[in-house]
């Protein structure tokens, strides 16, 4: 009940380029998240899954059956695809109340309106909204607004929910409190979710996994803890994680099982084990390295061992955490520390980075070639 | 190929099924249909008349036969003695009027739009219904108004409020181009002050507050930061104003044929009147090309910058530029103009509707003949008072009956176009139909008549002959206001999001379910204004039907023309005084009932 499969799917708009080639496997129950910058293809995926967009080339299937055949011009109308769609927009029915606004779906599908009153009824209680069913969408907030778009999209029980940036027009804090309410909506539901957003800690935080978007092709699709450990390509790396992940130039050459990296946090040396398969020479090459600011600690006296030496650049406390800039050799460097640290512009400071947790990237091929391990 | 299960027979049976059980399909092909047989086949067959030998002319042209191929017509336009007098005068006239009447009308229509949106001037609300009630009355009636004071008595009859207390007034000011142009604009610069006054609303004073900030002063903001912003608002406002005035009949046939001062327009009529046909098209392409010029260079220096209004559409804040010590003299000014231009007119066509003769200002010459009186021998020839007049009383009927029936028709189709324009934008059936709707502005109302009565008076390919029925009128009149309706329709139809249409497709409602509960529920409003701008329209509507009307389906501005032709005036102004009640008595419940906008579908 409600695995996708994308193969193939180009999408022209115009001369447009839009959707390159694009496999994605969506698997049944799976909160999956298209991530990306803006103009970057998610919300056409979420367009062509849905129905609305008609690929040039590529086919569909939903649980196997076949729902697009661009090759046959073939095009199940949405209605037949068994899903429901919430708008970035909300995209909700002005002249109709709550209710109608709700049960419009139902009465299209003409089942009897005392199923259509128990399942709206429903629906609206489980969005807690019961209270506003005879009003009309201008007289709600936009929290409410959004709340009875989920609830017309869920009323009709689809196996697959498609939300389009659904919360990207709610204040921050409403925001935080539907992220939650939506992950628990969806494991009280149990249908297959696709979520587009540009909101990287949406992504994180709701996904079970996120496939991330630059320029119509998919980048990385992964759970999203993956995502932020081991990103596939540096694109992806500076994208996700914020504070963004500290990326310094080094050079780098392997020697026996280890392999040696100089650069301005001075030598490091990793283990071959923990590179992904790669064509080794004797050669130097460039490498970038892959830092998340959490992964540099900080010591204000000089210990027995470190990497390098630095310098405050500046500090800022936020009080649950404190982001410090910092100077080492020609590069920059953010760190974040868990709450108030006291730094003084121009300290010298002493860093420590645990090897087996940095990212190393090819930086001609721009591909993740050492994964981050916790071991 | 990539995938193996292709098959070339499914891709083309399926490609087939879209294509012909998708209802837009459909819709969009029997519009591009109707659209083509209505506005381009009537332009194809005046282009074709112009050059084919018509039955009466065989015996001006040797050796032709009826139907041969001829440059005669087109000849005898430009090339011939006559030329002069047929197109050169007549179009110089016509393109000075043109010229003149949107310089005025843009000038007055801007200032007054700039006054009442954007200044503390007091009695906004009054002052903005004064200043559209010229819209109201048609631009006929106040060239009756016109010669009322000004007639003198060189083309006979009585003479005007002026003369009849000895001022005698030149014939350059009581005639001719003058007193068109000055009559045209006082009539048009509404639709600049509706264009305008739109866009001005649109802009975000910040924009403007941004310029006080840096120092620039009052004119020089007004300068280089308002005017810019409204200047696809003003470039609109000159196609319309151009092509309207140098297409109209109305005012130039009573101010400026008798005194053989002619302009295209009229002299097309006369034309036409006189079964010179193919003349009569050859002079109303040469209109249609003028209008196309002008807006085609419109269009190209508008370009991008049509996008401008958008941009400014977001602020909602205005605040108002302080008048100062110019505020009373500009409304003092104001008010006189309104006076002059609003107030007097009315009042001098009801004062008029009274006299028993006109020209004679004692007590004893006031009567309520005009009104109500029985038929007298002794008074115009046995002719009732206008409510005793059964004549009245059917024009009412016919005028009433052709009014909502065309206005409902009209915006219906206007909204249908409108849905088709707006949601096939970029397509090439979107664009051709937004394109077609537009050809009927370029031709003028005369000329339109003149096609439609020449192709629909015999039996049209399917369409049987049309002449003399109601039917004939509301086509014309709907195809004619097409421009106007179907561009209300697209600015209606932006408005409902495509996204409100794209949720009810997700939930499974068909093509015509989405119309009848999504689309028309929610262009309600556009809807009402749309009517209302066609209603008005057609309850003046003179030009466009005078060819075509027959003496049963007389309308009332019909019947005040022919009572003004026939040296009438008191009963043509009393009709021009009711026509101008219901005209305004509907704006008023309009806007009572609806935010109907005027303004809506007028932008070029």
């Amino acid at each position: 009940m409600g695995r996708i499969e994308l193969r193939g799917i180009n999408k022209f708009f115009g001369k447009n380029h839009v959707l390159r080639d694009l496999d994605l496997t969506i698997d049944d129950g799976e909160f999956m998240t298209l991530l990306g910058p803006s103009g970057c293809g998610k919300t056409t995926t979420l367009r062509v899954v849905a129905g609305l967009e008609k690929p040039q080339s590529g086919t569909i299937r939903v649980d196997g059956k076949e729902v697009v055949n661009a090759a046959e011009y073939y095009f199940a109308p949405p209605s037949k695809r068994n899903l429901n769609l919430v708008f970035q927009s909300y995209a909700l029915w002005p002249h109709m109340t709550v209710f109608k606004n709700v049960a419009f779906g139902l009465t299209v599908k003409k089942l009897p309106s005392s199923e259509v009153k128990r399942r709206v009824a429903q629906a609206l209680e489980r969005m807690q909204i019961a209270s506003f069913s005879e009003r009309y969408p201008s007289e709600l907030s936009g929290g409410q607004q959004q709340r009875v778009a989920i609830a017309r999209a869920i009323v009709s029980e689809p196996k697959l929910l498609l939300l389009d940036e659904p919360l990207s027009n709610l204040d921050a804090k409403l925001r935080i409190d539907m992220r939650s309410e939506l992950k628990r909506l969806h494991q009280e539901l149990g249908t297959t979710v696709i979520y587009v957003t540009h909101d990287q800690v949406e992504a994180l935080t709701m996904s079970t996994k996120i496939a991330i978007f630059f320029d119509g092709r998919l980048a990385q699709v992964a759970p999203p803890m993956e995502v932020y450990n081991n990103p596939a390509d540096l694109r992806v790396a500076d994208f996700i994680g914020n504070p963004r992940i500290n990326l310094i130039p080094g050079r780098a050459k392997r020697d026996g099982d280890t392999v040696r990296v100089r650069s301005d946090l001075g030598a490091l040396t990793f283990q071959v084990k923990n590179f992904i398969d790669m064509n080794w020479t004797d050669e130097e090459f460039d490498c970038t390295l892959g830092i998340r600011p959490e992964q540099i600690a900080i010591a204000q006296t000089e210990p027995s061992a470190y990497l390098t030496a630095g310098k405050v650049y500046s500090s800022m406390p936020a009080g649950s955490e404190t982001l410090i800039q910092i100077q080492a050799g020609t590069s920059n460097l953010l760190a974040k520390e868990i709450g108030i640290s006291p730094y003084e512009t121009e300290q010298t400071i002493y860093l420590n980075i645990d090897p087996r947790k940095i990212n190393l990237f090819d930086t001609v091929s721009k591909k993740l070639i050492k994964k981050s391990v916790n071991k | 190929m990539k995938n193996p299960r292709y098959s070339k027979a499914r891709r083309i049976k399926n490609i087939l099924v879209d294509i012909f059980t998708n209802p837009f399909n459909i819709m969009v092909a029997l519009a591009t249909v109707t659209l083509a047989y209505l506005i381009i086949v009537p332009l194809i067959e005046m282009i074709t008349t112009t050059f084919t030998v018509s039955q009466s002319d065989i015996r001006r042209i040797p050796g032709a036969e009826t139907g041969d191929f001829t440059w005669f017509y087109w000849q005898r336009l430009f090339f011939s003695q006559l030329s002069q007098s047929f197109l050169y005068v007549p179009l110089r006239n016509s393109l000075i009027i043109g010229f003149s009447v949107s310089a005025i009308g843009i000038l007055l229509g801007s200032f007054f739009a700039w006054l009442i949106v954007r200044t503390d001037i007091p009695g906004k609300k009054i002052l903005s219904v004064m200043a559209i009630v010229p819209y109201m009355l048609p631009s006929w009636c106040k060239s009756l108004a016109w010669l009322t004071v000004f007639k003198n008595e060189r083309v006979g009859g009585s003479a005007g409020f002026l003369s009849s207390i000895g001022v005698t007034t030149p014939d350059w000011l009581a005639y001719g181009p003058v007193a068109i142009i000055l009559v045209l604009s006082l009539h048009y610069y509404a639709y600049s002050y509706l264009l305008v006054s739109a866009a001005l609303r649109s802009v975000n004073s910040e924009l403007e507050e941004m310029g006080e900030i840096i120092g620039a002063g009052k004119v020089r903001i007004l300068r280089e930061i308002t005017f810019p912003l409204v200047l696809p608002a003003v470039l609109s406002s000159f196609i319309l104003t151009f092509s309207k005035s140098i297409g109209t009949f109305g005012v130039p046939a009573f101010l400026g044929m008798k005194t053989n001062f002619y302009t295209l327009s009229t002299m097309l009529y006369a034309s036409i009147k006189q079964r010179n046909t193919n003349i009569g098209f050859a002079m109303s392409l040469v209109l249609i090309l003028f209008a196309t010029i002008t807006v085609y260079f419109n269009q190209r220096a508008i370009g991008s910058r049509k996008s401008y209004a958008t941009i400014g559409g977001k602020g909602s804040r205005s605040t108002l530029v302080a008048l100062g010590g110019a505020k009373y003299p500009i409304l003092i000014s104001l008010i006189v103009f309104i006076g002059f231009a609003v107030i007097m007119p009315l009042l001098i066509l009801l004062f008029q509707t009274f006299m028993l003769k006109t020209g004679d200002y004692s007590l004893s010459n006031f009567t309520s003949h005009y009104w109500i009186g029985s038929p007298d021998p002794m008074i115009f020839e046995n002719e009732p008072g206008v409510f005793k007049n059964p004549l009245f009383w059917q024009s009412v009927r016919n005028t009433l009956r052709l009014v909502f029936v065309t206005a409902i028709l009209a915006t219906l189709c206007g909204q249908l176009l409108g849905y088709i324009a707006s949601r096939g934008r970029g397509t090439f059936f979107g664009r051709l139909i937004e394109q077609m709707t537009f050809v009927p502005y370029l031709i003028p109302s005369i000329a339109f008549g003149a096609i439609y009565l020449s192709m629909f008076s015999a039996p049209h390919w399917f369409v049987p002959s049309l002449y003399g029925t109601f039917a004939l009128l509301v086509l014309v009149s709907v195809v004619k206001h097409l421009p106007f309706s179907s561009r209300a329709g697209v600015s209606n139809m932006l408005q409902i999001g495509v996204e409100l249409e794209e949720a009810a497709t997700v939930e499974g409602a068909s093509f015509p379910m989405r119309l009848r509960t999504i689309v028309f529920p929610l262009s309600k409003a556009g809807f009402m204004s749309g009517f209302m701008l066609i209603f008005i329209s057609i309850m003046k509507e003179l030009d466009l039907i005078i060819l075509i009307i027959t003496p049963k389906l007389g309308t009332l501005p019909y019947m005040a023309y022919s009572y003004a032709n026939g040296n009438f005036p008191q009963f043509s102004n009393v009709i021009a005084v009711i026509m101008f009640a219901i005209v305004l008595l509907v704006y008023l419940i309009a806007i009572k009932i609806s935010d109907a906008d005027l303004s809506s579908g007028m932008g070029g």
